[in-house]
């Protein structure tokens, strides 16, 4: 298991190089700089400027210069937000994202599993149609038309909770940003969990368990979950990116002061180190939560042991 | 025992797997009806902007932030520039329906021709290939996505190409799967043996055995590239001005929703229908193409 981990975390090195490469190129070819403002700034200021920052030198020494301060740790400075270091503006932001995210996956389980295993019990009576006709309905809208509805309806017209801000993380800041982010999460879990204990529920030990005089509520909590959560867990990495990148989109749409935002503001601005600093961060992000959502499918099915 | 239980009946005719699917398909109810929906909207979409009295960008000079009504021709009401929202919508349902088609057909292009020569060389060549794509799947790839709509500008060529080249890995790894199961079949060795060349093989007998489930995944794939558009247009990355997208729309009508709601929420429910319909018909496809519901 260790091996494994440390095998999937050397793995991980080029895929971040690619990332780094990719992002660092894209923003550099983009037409305008950090600097173009509403009026232009004299040469001299501005070759000062391109200097302290290093964008006078040759392209590749830039990227090799950045290569050299990430690996210590060192994002660089803002462009934009003159007086932070991408760290700080990230480290400022994360608190709030995870906070968002992470309770909306946890919602998204609490809400969509049950769901799920319902369906597939009451498989083809008007329980299942109704949980799966919702489902799909919830995949159908997408999280930016979710949010502003919800925050219309609950907001403006019912007023029982804010339409946007974020109060230092106040619950009833929390309550419309989190739903939006995870509805869509909801229904995909609650289809897969359904298919997934449909064919668990089909199988040949299910009949042994039955057959030798279990209850039908012993059958699905000792021999049926288990199994029937294998590709639900799977589907957890996707999901984990989902929420990442809906929360580009929630974060502008309730005025939440998370990473999200600067990364769109960001790549509008030219703010190269702040857009780098993002994707890396996203990019290491995504691929830390699939390395443990692999490691946690492992724990959950005794048939895959990663020992090579 | 009576004489003619034993008499020769007539051999059973088979049933293509198309004409097999089509007539499971065609008794799913809510597939069919989303198939007929789906036909509507796109008619609706590239003809009814003809029929409509208003172009995309006309003002309607007597008719500024008007809500739905019957009288004064706008159905659905119009924008704060007095330009028609239906007219607007329908416009706006061809750039996303394009952009959805293209964008699949680049997806299913790369994703099965990577995927069946993957499968097919198989090996060293495969492993490489196939850990290609898994270091592609681990990248953030909504982030290069939005990076590269702002270094090239909001252009819907690009956004064509830049959703198709991120949806095609699933279709290439399924692709391969069905390409390693079916190259060790008889019919592969038969032709073979008689001596077809290896590119013939892959593009005569291999991707049209593998079709079934590419079908069921270009619909499903189909709605994905709706809302990848929608999403970078609802950020400002998308078609840009004077065109529009239901993505625009939706962005827009979000900004106005407490004076004007009806500008969320008319491209949005074309938008959730589409969606909703794409749906069912890929479940319906999928149920109608798999063997294992028989």
């Amino acid at each position: 298991m260790l091996s494994y981990t440390l095998k999937r975390l050397a793995q991980a090195i080029p895929t971040m190089l690619i990332v780094i490469t990719i992002a660092f190129f894209l923003m550099r070819i983009a037409p305008g700089g950090p600097f173009d403002g509403e009026r232009a700034l004299p040469p001299e200021i501005e070759a000062n400027l391109m200097a302290a920052y290093h964008l006078d030198e040759p392209l590749w020494q830039q990227y090799f210069r950045y290569l050299g301060n990430l690996v210590q740790g060192d994002f660089g400075p803002s462009f934009k937000y003159k007086d932070f270091t991408v760290t700080e503006l990230i480290m400022q932001g994360f608190p709030v994202s995870l906070q968002i995210g992470g309770l909306a996956i946890l919602l998204a389980l609490a809400i969509g599993l049950p769901l799920g295993i319902i369906a597939a019990l009451k498989r083809n009576t008007a329980v299942d149609y109704t949980v799966m006709g919702t489902a799909l309905a919830g995949i159908a809208v997408p999280n930016f038309v979710v949010a502003p509805v919800l925050a219309l309806v609950f907001g403006v017209l019912l007023g029982w909770l804010p339409a946007g801000g974020w109060n230092d993380g106040a619950l009833p800041n929390l309550i419309l940003p989190v739903i939006a982010l995870s509805i869509q999460q909801i229904a995909y879990i609650a289809r897969m969990m359904r298919a997934s204990m449909i064919e668990v529920m089909g199988s040949h030990y299910i009949r042994t368990a039955r057959a030798k005089g279990l209850t039908e509520a012993e059958v699905v909590w000792r021999h049926a979950l288990r199994p029937a959560l294998l590709p639900v867990t799977s589907y957890l990495g996707p999901a984990i990116a989902g929420i990442i990148t809906g929360s580009v989109v929630i974060e502008q749409i309730f005025g939440i002061p998370g990473i999200g935002r600067y990364f769109v503001q960001g790549a509008l601005n030219r703010d190269y180190t702040l857009v780098m600093g993002t994707v890396v961060f996203y990019g290491a992000l995504i691929v830390l939560m699939n390395l443990i959502v692999d490691l946690i499918y492992s724990a959950l099915d005794p048939q895959i042991r990663y020992d090579d | 025992m009576s004489t003619d239980s034993l008499a020769p009946t007539a051999a059973p005719v088979g049933d293509s797997l198309g004409r097999d699917a089509w007539r499971r398909l065609s008794q799913n109810r809510a597939a069919m009806a989303s198939l007929w929906l789906l036909g509507l909207m796109t008619l609706a979409c590239f003809i009814g902007p003809w029929l409509t009295p208003w172009g995309l960008a006309d003002v309607d000079w007597n008719a500024f932030d008007v809500g739905p009504t019957l009288e004064g021709g706008h159905w659905l009401g119009t924008d704060a520039n007095g330009r028609d929202l239906l007219t607007r919508t329908l416009y706006g349902g061809q750039v996303s329906l394009s952009v959805a088609l293209v964008a699949t057909f680049v997806s299913l292009i790369i994703g099965v021709l990577y995927g069946a020569v993957s499968g097919y060389i198989g090996g060293r060549v495969d492993n490489l290939m196939m850990r290609f794509v898994d270091i592609m799947y681990s990248l953030p790839f909504m982030f290069l996505v939005i990076l590269l709509m702002v270094v090239f500008g909001r252009n819907i060529f690009l956004i064509y190409a830049a959703i198709g080249a991120v949806e095609w890995l699933d279709m290439a790894r399924i692709v391969r799967g069905q390409t390693l199961a079916l190259k060790q079949r008889e019919f592969v060795e038969a032709a073979h043996a008689l001596g077809v060349k290896d590119g013939k093989i892959v593009t005569r007998h291999l991707i049209p055995n593998a079709i079934g489930p590419v079908i069921v995944y270009v619909t499903l794939t189909v709605p994905k590239v709706i809302l990848l558009e929608s999403f970078l247009s609802f950020l400002g990355l998308g078609v840009q001005e004077p065109l529009t997208s239901w993505g625009v729309l939706i962005s827009e009508g979000a900004d106005m929703m407490q004076t004007s709601p009806w500008m969320l929420l008319v491209p949005s429910v074309f938008l959730a229908l589409t969606l909703f319909c794409l749906n069912f018909l890929g479940d319906g496809l999928r149920d109608a193409l798999d063997p294992k519901t028989r």
